[in-house]
């Protein structure tokens, strides 16, 4: 069934009887052509591309427990692509152009909101380097604004520019990035996929591989043994313990971040905001709640929950740059697992088992990403080649010295 | 989470910056003749558990000890602290 405006129309004037499920609940054929592990975003998006976009069958995504309940459903929903370093802006910007045509495309209501991520800086060195960042994203053919704090009075005047400590002197402004509304983007992609005959198996736990001379051809499961010519792997969050069952230690630490949403609000913040001085990141929902997140928890867990600590220092940062954030009542908070890696940036890449892949890595930057990340995992899986834009996230930058680190902080993936 | 420190008694994480797993106290010989790879996995590659996880934590806002705790990544639980120069010499290191 496709969806449109005529659609609910016909569907008001008859009683709603005509929905019908957006997509099916399979039963797990013994084998598949293509498995993909886990039914987030990514996974979900990788699958609808291998179908849609590069013609094969036989398709199955495996979910552990009800697709888009991990990290999809947990982000603060921030798309944007303003990156600098040559590894990751041609990749980030064509995600980003995939978001902006992705609701036609699978016919689903993500509400992509393009309403545009100002990074504030605080000293004349940061203006210089968001300059330099500006530059870069424009070279990549992405769009990028630098404000003064005249221009940015105009559109933010809630800010506290004459902060003591660090005083606003202006932003980074990407207009075309944004939000769009996280689980829709599963819901897209998994109905998307399901269309094209894609099995999303859900309740389906992975609990091992099956390893014959150096090949994987299949995976057990909570639901049984499922053979597979080749594997995809895209659970961040909980790829450690995943790929320990395939023997492989990766460059990766599990790490909790936490998010944040207030009661309701009128109308107050334009876009996106996000401090320069410390780390603190903040949208209004449609619903108006304030969405906002700051810093990792910063040790290794896989508790999805978060301790209180990290809960004041996001808030500080809230109060330092709008201090009117001070009346609203925090309303609901929660914590996701970040495969954070040893320079910041993700991994998609072939692994030394043959026919087994991996889409992991993704620190929080993970949900802006989604589409790419399931075009170019899809290009490996079918191709057994990297797409164009992804030919930097591979195992061996580690050993090669070939990082991406966006922030130059080294292999120290609580700071990333 | 609270980590009670061997010498000071029980003390808010908060006083303490994480390091990471107390493997990183096992610094591979440089004169081996594949240090290189040696040294990329300790520097890059993690075990990453679910369960029962050795960490290294610093008491940086307190006596600036380094201690090794062992902790539960599942659930925060933690059942173990020593100071890791003792956990070092107990592995067999010198210092």
């Amino acid at each position: 069934m496709r969806y449109s405006g005529f659609r609910i129309i016909k569907e008001a004037l008859t009683g709603h009887k005509g929905w019908e499920k957006a997509w099916r609940n399979p039963e797990p054929k013994p084998d598949y052509d293509f498995i993909v592990i886990g039914g987030g975003g990514h996974g979900l998006a990788t699958a609808y591309y291998l179908a849609k976009e590069f013609g094969q069958s036989r398709i199955a995504v495996l979910e552990k427990g009800w697709i888009g309940g991990g990290n999809v459903g947990r982000n603060t929903t921030i798309v944007r692509s303003n990156y600098m370093l040559d590894g990751n802006e041609p990749f980030y910007e064509f995600s980003l152009k995939l978001w902006e045509g992705l609701e036609q495309d699978f016919n689903y209501n993500a509400m992509i909101s393009q309403r545009g991520i100002i990074n504030l800086y605080h000293s004349d060195p940061q203006r210089d380097a968001f300059t330099r960042r500006a530059n870069a994203m424009l070279l990549n053919g992405a769009d990028a604004e630098l404000l003064n704090a005249a221009q940015l009075q105009k559109m933010c005047p809630f800010l506290d520019f004459d902060n003591a400590r660090f005083p606003i002197k202006g932003g980074l402004l990407q207009r075309r990035g944004g939000t769009v509304r996280h689980d829709a983007v599963a819901w897209g992609y998994a109905r998307g996929a399901d269309l094209r005959g894609v099995d999303i198996i859900q309740n389906c736990e992975v609990t091992g591989f099956r390893i014959t001379n150096g090949r994987v051809e299949g995976v057990e499961t909570t639901r049984g043994y499922i053979g597979a010519k080749k594997i995809g792997c895209a659970v961040a969050g909980s790829s450690g313990r995943l790929m320990a069952g395939a023997g492989m230690r990766l460059p990766i630490e599990s790490h909790v971040l936490q998010a944040f949403v207030s009661e309701g609000l009128k109308p107050v913040i334009p876009g996106v905001i996000t401090f320069g001085a410390g780390h603190f990141y903040v949208s209004q929902s449609d619903k108006g709640g304030l969405v906002f997140g700051g810093d990792i928890d910063g040790y290794n867990t896989y508790a999805q929950r978060g301790n209180l600590p990290v809960v004041e220092d996001v808030c500080e940062g809230g109060m330092a740059i709008m201090p009117m954030i001070g009346r609203a009542r925090l309303l609901r908070m929660w914590g996701g697992l970040m495969d954070m890696s040893m320079d910041g940036s993700p991994i998609i890449d072939k692994t030394p088992v043959d026919g087994l892949f991996f889409n992991g890595g993704w620190c929080y930057g993970g949900f802006k990403a989604t589409p790419a990340s399931g075009w170019c995992f899809a290009h490996l899986l079918a191709t057994d080649k990297p797409h164009e834009t992804a030919t930097a996230y591979r195992f061996d930058r580690f050993e090669k010295g070939l990082m991406i680190d966006e922030k130059g902080v080294g292999a120290q993936p609580n700071l990333h | 989470m609270i980590i009670n420190h061997p010498l000071l008694g029980p003390r808010d994480a908060q006083e303490f910056t994480y390091l990471g797993d107390a493997s990183l106290i096992n610094r591979p010989d440089w004169t081996a003749d594949d240090a290189g790879h040696q040294f990329y996995e300790y520097q890059y590659l993690r075990d990453n558990p679910a369960g029962e996880h050795r960490e290294l934590w610093f008491h940086e806002q307190g006596d600036r000890s380094w201690l090794v705790v062992t902790r539960d990544t599942r659930t925060h639980i933690i059942t173990n602290v020593e100071l890791a120069p003792e956990f070092a010499r107990k592995a067999g290191r010198s210092k």
